[in-house]
């Protein structure tokens, strides 16, 4: 990556003055603005991976050539779809017509703060489509089209081929993070409009291939990296050899039992990649201690061993077909009920959609922690608890021995997913672990944490290795707050609940700010208990030395 | 210059010209009085019904609220109640306070840059915004409902009781109303804001400016005809009062200063339903505010729920069968 930029380069581009930032006066002027920049988007989605999934138009186009080899009449269905989903979604309905442009989302996206660039303001990233809808749906925009410059005046436009690549450019570079909702007086949502936006993108076959392909892979082998069900055993068996090289004990876990009392699913990333494969680590450890003490029968599955569901970048209905296997599986297996593991989209769709889209669960009991007696009325209908409900549960009563020296070492603070934040408000929960684990624990900003907290910058299917450029400075905000706390109570650990932040923190801290590890919850969980008959551990689940070991 | 508020500056003279000129010169009384009026009124009933009916014949198939703050889990880990309710109670109070107070606006930070020295990202508190908004609503709101004493007869006891609080603020001038003055300031900030900051300005088109202008020149119009020049009110009331009976009828006396208001007024009402003004009504339909998150706990139905194909455990299986058993992995079926 010779072309990236130096942080510096980086730092220098940021301006929040959108006329001396842009080349355009007016932001309607499409044809002077569309300018797809390298580094800023994503490589388009291979035409086998649509092809698997059955949507519309597979076929190989590039960004950023002239011709998007577009079906003939692409307009007729993009108006066709708007039309539908105007019918479907109160919320396009609405947010298309009572914004008022007061511009307080302005300065809440973390990909304009990051870039300076005006279309990434919520309020404009939205207008693209808004400025198309006036045009063709309402009163105002039908009555002055015809009449010159009234479009101006009203703000609208045709829709057209410079509008349509502007849309897809703009879409894929937010996040669906939803901070800018949580400002907006009208709590317009843009993360919502984002998402209907995609859905229209797709009708025409134009997706990203970062979120194309996994999704088609989640579809066949039932997780984003295709991983096929012998080697996803392999790799959960890598993790049993590694823990048992550090703890003497054997933590291998089952798979598809029939009849275990709990489905487990987390996020595939957590399999795959570091530092997710140490929280997976924990996640067995977890288990192990669980059966061990108290007999709980945990299962997982190859077949539903995905949690993240990138169907929700797609369309709803893709986002549905996929998760529909958590179910199917739960069904299938005749456990109690299902425990999710961290993850931040995974949990967004479990909160707000599966069981509208997949329920009802009637098969499933209401969660109960077996352990604990509790009853997770909140979980009632999904029968889904989140596992830092679950720990947070378990340490409150009691039922966890831990060791919180072990992660002496750790300067802790923690980063609150989008997803589980702003749609779903898990955020005392995970502290509530992570201060039972460990001594250490400094909160960013306010500003910068909990509901308000900031985006990694590569959510919602935009952790390519291709838009680099727009990763890192969108990831800026977020970084600036760990800095702060790096240097002032010197914290070398951010903390999450995320997959995709596992797998795109550490990118932005190497960037950002050098010298902070990004570790999940459950890794320090999986550190600090302390499993019936295991050996003095001299070393934590990255194998390196505990804290304290090396003087002795 | 810029057009984007140049032309609906222009716009909102040349209309108070043409009801002026219209009255004063072609003595279009009728028209302007009674014709228009009526027809404002009927275009902002009807367009509002309209575009309520169409939101909310619209389905709300997920349950997407934003939530900002602690969710319900445990029972010993606080919920916060307001902005993340599971309960219809909580939601009524997040939308009174929405809505009365514009609490999510008291939220607004403004964030800042520092290239030179750590290059820190900063957000301030930007309370500037929600205090000038709430002045514009509250003081139109005021304004609105005094004007109810040019409808009534009697005047009911809680208009007098407003003016009587409205005017309670003595500036030397004789019965002056605190709420006409704020409704101008606050426009003229919400104005300046607009023009000023780099962001605002750039987003801003004329459909936002107008609303503005026909504020602006609704409330200078109604200013000057209270405290200026001396506008017949017994006229003005026995108009009125004719307009709500249905009887209509033209007093001599009344100029036109009044019909160029009162065909501003009748402007912003006609124009309300077609335009953004529509938050009006689309706050509380606003489903990431008005919706509990307790879908976890509640089943929400989805309308327009659809059957969709999946990957089925069995087309899994049979994919994958020889290589599960040699894996050691259970399967349904053994061969
Ligand atoms: S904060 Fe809401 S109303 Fe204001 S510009 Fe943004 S989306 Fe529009
Ligand atoms: S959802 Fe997030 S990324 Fe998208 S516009 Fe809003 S703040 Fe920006």
């Amino acid at each position: 990556m010779a072309d990236e930029l130096t942080p510096d380069e980086a730092l220098d581009k940021i301006n929040f003055h959108p006329r001396s930032n842009s080349k355009s006066r007016n932001w309607l002027d499409t044809t002077k603005s569309v300018q797809i920049r390298p580094g800023m988007y994503c490589y388009a989605a291979k035409p086998e991976s649509v092809e698997t999934l059955g949507l519309p138009y597979a076929r190989s186009w590039n960004p950023t050539d002239e011709d998007w080899k577009l079906p003939e009449n692409w307009q007729e269905i993009l108006h066709e779809g708007i039309k539908e989903r105007l019918e479907r979604f109160r919320t396009f309905k609405i947010f298309m017509d009572i914004c008022v442009r007061c511009g307080v989302c302005a300065d809440k996206c973390h990909f304009f703060l990051g870039t300076g660039d005006p279309k990434n303001m919520p309020v404009l990233r939205a207008e693209l489509l808004r400025s198309i809808y006036r045009n063709d749906f309402t009163f105002a925009g039908k009555l002055l089209k015809n009449i010159p410059g009234g479009k101006r005046l009203l703000g609208s436009r045709e829709m057209s081929l410079e509008a349509l690549k502007e849309m897809w450019y703009y879409f894929f570079q937010c996040t669906e993070c939803r901070r800018c909702s949580v400002f907006c007086p009208y709590g317009i949502d843009t993360a919502e409009i984002t998402i209907i936006g995609r859905e229209l993108l797709n009708l025409l076959g134009l997706n990203i291939d970062w979120i194309a392909t996994p999704v088609s892979n989640c579809y066949k082998t039932g997780n984003h990296l295709g991983i096929q069900p012998h080697a996803f055993k392999d790799m959960l068996d890598f993790f049993v050899e590694d823990i048992e090289e550090i703890t003497g004990v054997d933590c291998t876990p089952q798979y598809q039992k029939k009849g275990a009392d709990i489905l487990f699913v987390t996020p595939s990333g957590d399999v795959f990649a570091d530092p997710g494969t140490y929280t997976c680590q924990g996640y067995l450890i977890l288990f192990k201690y669980l059966k061990e003490k108290y007999g709980l029968d945990v299962t997982w599955s190859t077949y539903a061993s995905e949690g993240g569901n990138f169907g929700f970048f797609t369309s709803h209905e893709t986002m549905k077909r996929l998760n529909a296997k958590m179910y199917v599986e739960a069904k299938r297996l005749g456990v109690k009920w299902i425990l999710g593991g961290e993850c931040g989209h995974m949990w967004r769709v479990i909160n707000q959609y599966m069981d509208t889209m997949n329920g009802p669960a009637d098969f499933l009991e209401v969660p109960v922690n077996p352990i604990t007696g509790t009853r997770f009325d909140n979980a009632a209908s999904t029968k889904m608890v989140h596992i830092c409900e679950f720990t947070a549960d378990l340490i409150k009563h009691g039922k966890l021995e831990l060791d919180k020296s072990r992660n002496a070492n750790r300067i802790l603070t923690f980063h609150d997913s989008c997803n589980p934040a702003r749609g779903m408000g898990i955020l005392d929960e995970p502290r509530y672990c992570i201060k039972a684990c460990a001594d250490h624990f400094y909160e960013m900003p306010p500003n910068t944490i909990r509901e308000q907290t900031f985006c990694c910058g590569s959510g919602a299917g935009l952790n390519a290795g291709e838009n680099i450029e727009l990763r890192m400075a969108g990831a800026l905000p977020r970084a600036n707050a760990v800095k702060y706390v790096h240097e002032k109570f010197g914290v070398n650990s951010l903390a999450t609940i995320c997959a995709i932040d596992r797998a795109a923190l550490p990118t932005m801290c190497e960037y950002w700010v050098p010298e902070v590890d990004v570790i999940g919850v459950h890794e320090l969980v999986g550190n600090a208990l302390i499993l019936p008959g295991e050996k003095k551990r001299t070393e934590d689940l990255r194998m390196e030395p505990l804290p304290g070991v090396e003087e002795e | 210059m810029n057009q984007r508020y140049l032309i609906p500056l222009t716009a909102v003279f040349l209309l108070f010209l043409l009801a002026y000129t219209g009255v004063e010169g072609l003595g279009l009384q009728v028209v302007f009085g009674v014709l228009i009026p009526y027809l404002a009124i009927a275009a902002f009933l009807i367009g509002f019904v309209i575009k309520v009916k169409g939101w909310a014949a619209s389905a709300v198939p997920f349950r997407i609220p934003t939530t900002c703050g602690q969710q319900k889990s445990l029972p010993w880990i606080k919920q916060n109640t307001i902005d993340n309710p599971n309960t219809s109670a909580g939601v009524f109070v997040r939308m009174l306070l929405e809505i009365f107070t514009f609490r999510s606006l008291f939220r607004n930070t403004k964030a800042a840059f520092n290239r030179n020295a750590s290059n820190k990202l900063t957000y301030s508190w930007e309370i500037f915004l929600w205090v000038g908004a709430l002045a514009f609503h509250y003081a139109f709101l005021v304004v609105l409902l005094r004007h109810l004493r040019f409808f009534t007869a009697p005047v009911p006891g809680f208009i007098q009781l407003l003016e009587n609080m409205d005017g309670i603020i003595q500036l030397g001038l004789p019965g002056l109303f605190v709420s006409g003055p704020v409704l101008l300031l606050a426009t003229l900030f919400l104005l300046s804001r607009r023009v000023l900051d780099a962001k605002v300005s750039y987003i801003s088109q004329a459909a936002d400016y107008f609303p503005l202008f026909l504020i602006i020149g609704i409330a200078a119009t109604g200013i000057a005809m209270r405290y200026f020049t001396k506008v017949d009110i017994i006229g003005i009331k026995e108009m009125t009062m004719g307009l709500v009976t249905f009887h209509p009828h033209i007093p001599e006396e009344v100029g036109g200063l009044f019909y160029g208001h009162l065909f501003l007024v009748s402007i912003l009402f006609a124009y309300f339903p077609m335009s953004k003004l529509m938050h009006m009504g689309g706050v509380f339909l606003s489903p990431t505010r008005n919706m509990a998150n307790n879908s976890r706990a509640k089943r929400h139905i989805n309308p327009w729920n659809y059957d969709v194909p999946i990957h089925t455990y069995e087309q899994y299986e049979d994919h994958f069968r020889d290589k599960m058993i040699e894996a050691g992995l259970p399967v349904d079926k053994k061969e």
